[in-house]
């Protein structure tokens, strides 16, 4: 049987893992390699590295940083971050990552999924999304981007559906009124989403404690699902949440 | 020793290269023929679509290399679209005629409720230990099927040994340390 993911996500700034709320009060939490290595070791079923400044900077993602963690860890890497055209993306693939995550970019360019899912396979590119709560959208949830800074007016369904028709292969549902909180998923549009498209939904913002991934799973319907702070502190262990998982009946990856 | 990683511009060599490389083995990635031949073992990696797989194949004038080294009792490890393409034909893309060294059809995973396709995950490899997988074309069980995995409905062929013929459905240089431990059996068959 499948295994539900338990992805941890690093958030790099200037070669350091940061973590914040709502993308701000920036703290640091170390290094992207060494931290890498440790999650993989504690059983990550997947990475994603991304680099937060990159876009703001107007600079390309820090291939370096891609190139270090590639060849530390052996389990899948995703990285997003500085991504502006399919070379980028070639850049990154090159560096041994496999998957590339777009946000912002696609909600300008939309045709970026369609021509990476082309150049690379639809199982290279990941849309992420940052929706927000806003009862005028059909579906209540309005995509942002730019790190929650800038609001489209866009549907958040109708984006996820459209992605998955130019070629998303996956779609990371990163909660923006969750982001930050510890507080739990944001099990709504989480679950919409995941029950519209065929494609793997991950489920992002709010991971706390380990009963949130096993409700994120049981009740959002989740494919896979991102955690940081609460395993950054070292408040949990990624093994503290496969065991509530296993314990709850969700299936996990236990042996690593 | 030389292991060639076969590069036809159809999937990630740098992962397979830094999986061997994590084990102190040393590999070379090429598309030349010579070097192919010439090497001690093969890996044909892949993701993607397997039309265009099998057009680069062509257009670098691999095709023929692949088939007489995979058929030549030199290990060969075939890995994910680069173990589908060693059976016989491919629904994808309206149909593809594949390399025909393994008996066997590759199909699309049937649409089943509750199942995504891709199916892109860890997932188990004969009811045992985790693998991960991408993919949303399988093949079907075979004579040389070693390991089994179910999906949407399907139990497919994961893994296969012909000889020293190895094949994963799977990324054994994506999966941890069970996938290290089928490299270094690999390196040193």
């Amino acid at each position: 049987m499948l295994t539900k993911r338990i992805i941890p996500c690093l958030d790099v700034r200037q070669g350091r893992v940061t973590k914040g709320t709502k993308f701000k009060n920036n703290i640091d939490l170390g290094d992207p390699v060494e931290m890498a290595v440790a999650y993989s070791d504690g059983g990550a079923d997947e990475l994603v590295v991304y680099d937060i400044t990159a876009s703001a900077e107007r600079r390309p993602i820090d291939i370096q940083m891609v190139t270090e963690v590639a060849k530390s860890i052996h389990i899948p890497l995703a990285v997003g971050g500085g991504i502006s055209c399919v070379a980028d993306m070639e850049r990154v693939i090159l560096a041994g990552a496999e998957k590339i995550s777009v946000n912002s970019l696609a909600v300008r360019q939309p045709d970026i999924i369609a021509e990476g899912a082309a150049a690379f396979g639809r199982q290279c590119i990941v849309l992420g999304m940052d929706p927000v709560h806003n009862p005028k959208c059909p579906c209540g949830y309005e995509i942002t981007t730019r790190g929650f800074r800038e609001f489209t007016g866009m549907d958040a369904l109708e984006w996820a559906k459209r992605a998955v028709d130019l070629g998303a292969g996956e779609i990371v549902v990163n909660s923006v009124d969750a982001d930050g909180t510890r507080e739990g998923f944001e099990l709504t549009i989480t679950k919409m989403i995941a029950d519209a498209v065929g494609v793997p939904v991950v489920a992002s913002g709010g991971a706390g404690r380990p009963d949130h991934l096993v409700t994120v799973f049981r009740d959002g319907h989740a494919d896979a699902a991102i955690v940081a702070g609460m395993i950054h502190t070292g408040d949990y262990t990624i093994t503290d949440i496969k065991r509530a998982m296993r314990d709850a009946g969700i299936p996990t990856r236990m042996s690593y | 020793m030389t292991i060639a990683i076969i590069d036809y511009k159809a999937g990630n060599c740098t992962s397979v290269l830094n999986a061997f490389a994590s084990l102190g083995v040393e590999t070379v990635v090429t598309r030349e023929a010579d070097v192919i031949a010439k090497a001690e073992r093969i890996v044909f990696p892949g993701v993607g679509a397997a039309k265009s797989a099998m057009e680069n194949l062509t257009a670098f004038g691999l095709a023929d290399v692949v088939r007489e080294q995979a058929l030549s009792g030199k290990p060969f490890l075939g890995i994910c679209l680069g173990m589908q393409i060693l059976f016989e034909h491919s629904e994808e893309d309206g149909g593809v005629n594949l390399l025909n060294i393994l008996p066997g059809k590759v199909k699309r995973f049937p649409d089943t409720p509750g199942f995504k396709i891709p199916e892109i995950g860890w997932n188990q490899v004969n009811g045992d230990i985790d693998y991960y997988f991408v993919h949303s074309y399988y093949a079907e069980i075979g004579p040389y099927t070693t390991g089994r995995t179910e999906y949407a409905g399907v139990t497919f062929t994961s893994a296969v040994r012909k000889g020293n013929l190895f094949a994963y459905q799977f990324h054994p240089e994506k999966s941890g340390k069970a996938g290290l431990a089928l490299l270094k059996e690999f390196a040193t068959c």
